[in-house]
């Protein structure tokens, strides 16, 4: 990485003289996935993925060029190919945007970590998970035992013509632990923290045996606790919504629609439209006065912190809902040129493969005041639904659909029996309207997922959502099939 | 790299590549090589400008090495330099090793083998970058067209320790777009090996007419049971849900199959529904990433029966099943559901009074142990009363169990089936795709 920004200093002074702007953002990450089933190795992967985009902006409009080349031939034949296509297609360009999309940054940011991730050897890693997994095996009905843990070491560097330098390194593990219980028909499986929703920045120092064990033994329990349990009744009723279930319904009913990219069209072919508006902005109550929904990439250890995006813009805390009235859009620079409207420093690609498009990155409710007990005993008749199983929710972003693994039925203020197979559903407005308690700030869960599909070309990105639990009044929700 | 060289250039850098790397293997190690790689070109329309261009050249080298009832993969991508690239897959050799070193004894690793030999390329004619910004966005001029054109060549290659050789190579371009009235839409996608401006006009001019359909006023449709005619990029939506375990034998016997009762001979299918993988349609490689070949044809539901499970032979050792050749994830890489007796003429005839559901979106299993499924409505999707269309519909939800719906519900399929290729790029394009008819379903449950 060091050689290469050498290399690729001397070489932007030439490119330079071609262009109106040229930049270079170089990744180098190394992902490695580990996973044991049933106490054996199942599966060690890694993948290298390095290389550079170079980004021309010329008659403004921006285009890109991507090569694994790093020496100055490399750069210099990407440079040329993205400098000739983008004269042609700045003749057809959507927007022609101001110098100003491209401010000029320089600075350092690294991921908060105890333990270089390197220092968590194969070994170690072997050993945590297969406790994770033995541990689970509570009886014989526990038919499959399994913990993944992925590790991410990112490097990045991005240089441009009008002096931007910023390097960012990111140590990140997401996880993914879960024990499936078969007994005659029913099948149910318990994750720990629902599907590929556990993830953070963090360096080795996650890798604690008694921690892993811990979860494995809790999973089994909870897995085999599901196999006698009731379904999910179907009724209207109150639901106090987990903060691993919460962070699924702030990313699809709150994240997505807040897009500019999408408000402006760019995704209607693929992730879709959104049914909020620009004239939205200022003036959609979009839900009750509890709810404050903050675009944070500053904060501590979130999977998607950051310092500056990948257009050089700093980051900074945004309110995007405040006391229930919407005020701003997840729009970059160039988003906030098209629409004339404010933004966030959110412009994001997933990789030196792939041009930077309009993301989230930690979309975070805020805390309000309620203790966990507290608003269990305001619900005279209502369920509790924990860790997200599935999902689903239109192009627009308004009618969804979600499943959860596990849910506590609550009776008379009190929880009472565990419950099979929760669905709920719901508009996205009118949904967020029933927030009704916001949990405190010691109750908030800080989730993240690796896997936001988005972009043509198509990207998956991380992203990073922390909630409390909160309590929601008049829910439509139902079972499974008995 | 130049673009019209490519597959030939990396042809020859990665037969060296691998030579190198192959040949100086101590007794007791074995490796397997896989190389995936594209030269390609995207185009990012919005409102019929252009919104991004993005090229990208990249060369991704796997080595999985297998050593002492061991295995480790590790991947990189490659700079297309030969010394360099031979430095890096050297390192990823030791890496390797070490970490083989670290592993504990893993009972189910099936050895290494020589799977043979193949070589299929599939040349194709792609003019230069920007001519074809031209070519895509003048024909539109005057639609609201959204979508990606995406064009290249896509190399997926392997090599093995014991003398397996694989080679598959495509050029092609797909033009996956939508067309914009207000709010309302029309789903296009124009394909191939070779670009024609004249087959890309008339394509977008059947989206068009589409489109024009859905000028007429929309008709409320409240949540309930509607007969449903499901056009074949509907069902090749569902069919694509069904990558997610429901047909992979290891998901069955981990308990993560939400066809579980069937594969259990519990719940069967309509007689009607016939689904198999199917490598003559050419769209995808028959050699997985050990290079295992299988075999053209996989019968997976015949006449709405259990056939075969998608096997990899590692599942295979595991459950003490036979293998066939599936990949690591057990998902059909080449799958068609075979037409029925519907001709396509007499679909709204038949469907009587309805929903013609042009497309499907965003489908997920609700109730894994029921095979019920949810999902939305897109696009081009019509109210229909005695045979002809009323107007657009406001999309909506449906869920429901494909026991159902793929069960005794389902009244036929068409006799065409379309060839509906994977337009998916996440992290590089994909090869492959689905061949599927269109499907009548009567009652069909909508619940939002
Ligand atoms: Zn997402």
């Amino acid at each position: 990485m060091k050689n290469s920004s050498e290399i690729a200093e001397k070489w932007l002074q030439g490119a330079r003289q071609s262009a109106d702007w040229v930049g270079v953002r170089f990744i180098r990450e190394k992902t490695s996935s580990r996973t044991v089933r049933n106490d054996l190795p199942e599966r060690n992967q890694s993948f290298i993925d390095e290389g550079a985009m170079v980004e021309v902006m010329a008659d403004g409009h921006l285009g890109y060029a991507a090569t694994a080349d790093l020496s100055a031939e490399g750069l210099q034949r990407a440079f040329e190919r993205a400098l000739r296509t983008t004269r042609a297609a700045a003749r057809h360009k959507a927007f022609a945007f101001s110098p100003a999309v491209r401010p000029k940054a320089a600075g350092h940011y690294r991921s908060p970590r105890r333990l270089p991730l390197d220092q968590a050897s194969l070994a170690e890693i072997t050993d945590v998970l297969t406790a994770a997994t033995a541990a689970m095996k509570i009886s014989g009905r526990i038919v499959n035992r399994s913990a993944n843990a992925m590790l991410v070491s990112t490097e990045s560097r991005f240089l441009s013509s009008n002096g931007s330098d910023v390097r960012q390194d990111f140590d990140m593990v997401l996880l993914n632990i879960m024990a499936t219980a078969v007994d005659g028909r029913e099948t149910q499986t318990r994750s720990s923290g629902g599907l590929n929703s556990l993830g953070n920045q963090i360096g080795a120092e996650i890798f604690n045996r008694d921690d892993f064990r811990r979860d494995g033994e809790r999973l089994g329990r909870e897995a085999e606790e599901l196999l006698r349990a009731d379904n999910c009744p179907e009724e209207r009723t109150d639901v106090i919504i987990m903060p691993d279930q919460m962070m699924l319904q702030i990313h699809e009913s709150i994240g997505h629609p807040l897009e500019l990219d999408r408000i402006l069209g760019d995704e209607r072919n693929y992730a879709g439209w959104s049914f909020v508006k620009p004239e939205d902005f200022g003036n959609l109550r979009y839900g009750s006065a509890l709810m404050n929904v903050t675009f944070d990439p500053g904060r501590h250890g979130q999977l998607a912190s950051y310092a500056f995006d990948d257009s050089g813009h700093a980051a900074t805390r945004e309110f995007l809902i405040k006391d229930g009235l919407l005020l701003r859009g997840l729009g970059s620079l160039e988003s906030q040129e098209r629409a004339g409207l404010p933004g966030v420093a959110n412009f994001r690609s997933s990789s030196w493969n792939r041009a930077p498009i309009d993301r989230m990155a930690n979309i975070n409710l805020e805390p309000g005041a309620f203790t966990l007990e507290e608003m269990i005993a305001s619900v005279e008749k209502g369920v509790l639904m924990t860790s997200n199983r599935s999902w689903s929710i239109d192009d627009e972003r308004n009618k969804f659909q979600f499943g959860c693994e596990h849910a506590r039925l609550i009776e008379d203020g009190r929880l009472t029996k565990t419950l099979k197979n929760p669905n709920y559903r719901g508009l996205t407005v009118d949904f967020w309207n029933r927030l009704t308690a916001v949990g405190s700030a010691d109750l908030v869960g800080t989730y993240g997922t690796a896997y936001c599909g988005k972009g043509e070309p198509n990207q998956a990105i991380r992203v990073g959502h922390a909630s409390p639990p909160c309590l929601f009044r008049g829910v439509e929700i139902f079972g499974g099939a008995s | 790299m130049n673009r019209a060289g490519f597959m030939t250039w990396l042809k020859d850098h990665f037969q060296r590549l691998s030579d190198d790397l192959l040949s100086g293997l101590p007794a007791g190690e074995d490796v397997v090589l896989n190389l995936e790689a594209e030269d390609s070109l995207f185009l990012r329309f919005n409102a019929n400008r252009v919104r991004q261009n993005t090229e990208v050249e990249q060369i991704v080298l796997s080595l999985r090495l297998q050593k002492d009832g061991r295995s480790t993969q590790i991947s990189r991508t490659l700079s297309g330099r030969f010394e360099r690239d031979r430095d890096l897959g050297l390192a990823l050799l030791r890496e390797a090793r070490e970490e083989i070193r670290a592993l504990p004894a893993d009972p189910h690793l099936v050895p290494l083998k020589n799977h043979g030999t193949s070589n299929a390329e599939f040349p194709g004619q792609l003019p230069e970058a920007a001519a074809l910004v031209e070519s895509v966005a003048a024909t539109a001029a005057g639609s609201d067209l959204a979508g990606i054109f995406a064009s290249g060549a896509v190399v997926s290659a392997n090599r093995n320790s014991r003398g397996q050789n694989h080679w598959f190579a495509s050029e092609s371009f797909s033009l996956d777009y939508s067309l914009y009235d207000g709010r309302k839409a029309a789903k296009g996608l124009h394909a191939g090996p070779r670009w024609s401006e004249v087959e890309w006009k008339s394509n977008l001019d059947r989206t068009r007419e589409q489109l024009l359909v859905l000028r007429r006023p929309v008709v409320a449709v409240k949540p309930g049971r509607y007969r449903s005619y499901l056009a074949p990029a509907a069902v090749s939506e569902i069919l694509f849900t069904l990558s997610w375990g429901a047909l992979s034998a290891s998901a069955w016997k981990q308990g993560q199959s939400p066809f579980r009762k069937f594969a259990d001979g519990e719940k069967t299918f309509s007689p009607k529904l016939h689904l198999r993988e199917n490598f003559g349609l050419g769209l995808a490689p028959a050699f997985n990433g050990f290079g295992e070949v299988a075999p053209t044809v996989v019968n997976l539901i015949e006449g709405g029966e259990r056939r075969e499970l998608l096997t990899s032979s590692r599942s295979a050792k595991e459950f003490g099943l036979s293998s066939n050749a599936a990949g690591d994830g057990e998902a059909p890489r080449s799958p068609e559901i075979l037409p029925g007796r519907l001709e396509e003429k007499n679909a709204l005839k038949e469907l009587g009074t309805g929903l013609y559901l042009s497309n499907l979106h965003y489908l997920n299993w609700s109730d894994p142990a029921s095979a019920r499924l949810t999902g939305m409505t897109r696009y081009a999707c019509c109210w229909v009363e005695n045979g002809e269309i009323v107007g657009p519909i406001k999309d909506l939800r449906f869920d429901e169990s494909l026991y159902d719906a793929f069960g005794p519900k389902l009244i036929d399929l068409t006799t065409h089936a379309e060839i509906d290729p994977d337009v998916m790029t996440y992290g590089a394009r994909q090869l492959g795709g689905r061949r599927v008819p269109g499907m009548l379903i009567d009652d069909w449950t909508f619940t939002l």
